[in-house]
């Protein structure tokens, strides 16, 4: 291992549709990419064993739990944050039916909950409560004891989130 | 939680992984969700990680044999309809089983071959369907059976300058179906046990079967009295009960030996009655 191996690498994402550049060690966590450099704190660290899903991220459209990828990974990559989601006060059709069926109580859960919900009706838009929880298997959610998660996913879904 | 320093580098080609694995220090990464976890509770710390993940060894390829790219995730394994076209269903219900959406999401069946947890769902359907591990170094490719792969906890038969390349599944004989059982801990979500059978039905007769258990012991295991039992026409819980009673079985707290004795028997029961229904009902 030489001095210059492990030196800053330079990385190049795109996220929330804007391309971002971070000079970074090869060891740090998309997470913490995310987090301290890019201030997008919007994605939690939870658990930080890939159990409990409050960092989950799109990458490339797909569901990811941030804390279990090195961001030197994610390299060219496009990652979706919750806060590429709405727009700023103005919230996406998915947040809004978190809002309006009581799928999150403290909140520390939610933005993973509804990354995670995303990826769901992309790949299944009508998704029925088996398919919801099955889909959602990997976010923990403390509070709400996950009946008004199903309902928020069941109101996006109706809202056409997935098609 | 961070990991220790490493160097980084990305691999420009097999054979520039495999030359880059010359170093004993240097550890390949794919998607990451067995090392990258280890790394940060320092169990493992490599001085240089060789990422993969940019190769293309992604994909599968559906011919006289199925070949996986080793970088196949466990969601496309899971989506492919190859599997249970050709009465490989288990494959695919592995893949299904493993973790949840986002670690299938990243997860290789490359690099879930490679790690070797005891714990993984993979291996069953793997020995099952009698696959074959393609494997590259130094000298070249090879292929590993998968009954000489997995040879203890952690511990499979890859060579240390060798990286998974692909794993292919021959096509089983017309009239084969397969089914994948398991039990989880509820907790972490890994088997307890893992079942999977294969099977082929012929005049209404178990003619072939391979069995493959994962989870209950350091290494998984073709539960070979099992499927010779069932050859012979023995009763599926009779039979499913024999590999089990020599087996070195895990146990703790939560789960005691004896317990998973009988779960794994129970397992691999339904595994293989749910392959040959499939088969008959395939063959109807």
């Amino acid at each position: 291992m030489s001095d210059q191996d492990t030196a800053l690498h330079r990385v190049t994402l795109t996220v929330n549709g804007t391309s971002r550049t971070l000079d970074i060690e090869p060891r740090t966590l998309l997470v913490h990419a995310l987090r301290n450099e890019l201030s997008l704190t919007g994605t939690k660290i939870g658990c930080d064993t890939s159990q409990c899903g409050a960092c989950t991220v799109l990458i490339d459209g797909r569901s990811f739990k941030s804390c279990t990828v090195l961001a030197v990974q994610a390299d060219g990559t496009s990652v979706t944050t919750i806060e590429g989601v709405g727009s700023g006060r103005e919230l996406a059709a998915v947040q809004e039916a978190f809002k309006q069926h009581h799928g999150l109580q403290c909140g520390y859960c939610t933005p993973g909950m509804v990354l995670a919900t995303v990826e769901l009706l992309n790949q299944n838009a009508n998704p029925d409560e088996a398919a919801i929880r099955h889909g959602l298997a990997g976010n923990v959610c403390r509070c709400t004891g996950y009946s008004g998660i199903v309902d928020s996913v069941k109101a996006a879904a109706a809202a056409g989130v997935g098609k | 939680m961070i990991p220790a320093q490493f160097a980084y580098r990305r691999a420009t080609s097999v054979a520039d992984a495999v030359a880059a694995l010359a170093d004993p220090d240097a550890k390949v990464i794919a998607g990451g969700h067995s090392l990258v976890p280890m790394m940060k509770l320092r169990l493992a710390r490599p001085g240089t990680l060789i990422d993969i993940g940019g190769l293309p060894l992604r994909g599968i390829a559906d011919g006289a044999e199925i070949v996986v790219g080793s970088l196949t995730s466990h969601a496309d394994l899971a989506q492919a309809a190859a599997f249970a076209a050709a009465g490989l269903q288990a494959v695919a219900e592995c893949a299904a089983a493993v973790g949840d959406v986002q670690v299938r999401n990243a997860g290789t069946i490359g690099g879930s071959v490679a790690h070797g947890d005891p714990a993984s769902d993979a291996p069953a359907g793997l020995i099952a369907a009698d696959a074959r591990i393609r494997v590259a170094g130094a000298a070249g490719e090879r292929e590993i059976a998968v009954d000489a792969f997995f040879q203890g906890p952690f511990w499979t038969a890859l060579g240390e300058q060798e990286l998974v390349s692909a794993i292919v599944f021959p096509k089983p004989a017309a009239g084969s179906a397969s089914a994948y059982e398991s039990i989880e801990d509820p907790a972490s979500g890994y088997p307890l046990v893992g079942a999977a059978a294969l099977v082929t039905v012929a005049g209404g007769r178990v003619t072939a079967v391979r069995i493959g258990v994962t989870g209950v012991s350091g290494t998984p295991f073709r539960a070979t009295n099992a499927e010779a039992a069932t050859l012979a026409g023995a009763p599926v819980a009779d039979a499913a009960r024999l590999d089990i009673t020599g087996q070195d079985v895990f146990g703790d707290t939560r789960f005691d030996e004896e317990y998973r004795r009988h779960i794994a028997a129970v397992v691999i029961g339904r595994a293989v009655e749910r392959a040959i229904a499939r088969a008959q009902g395939g063959s109807q």
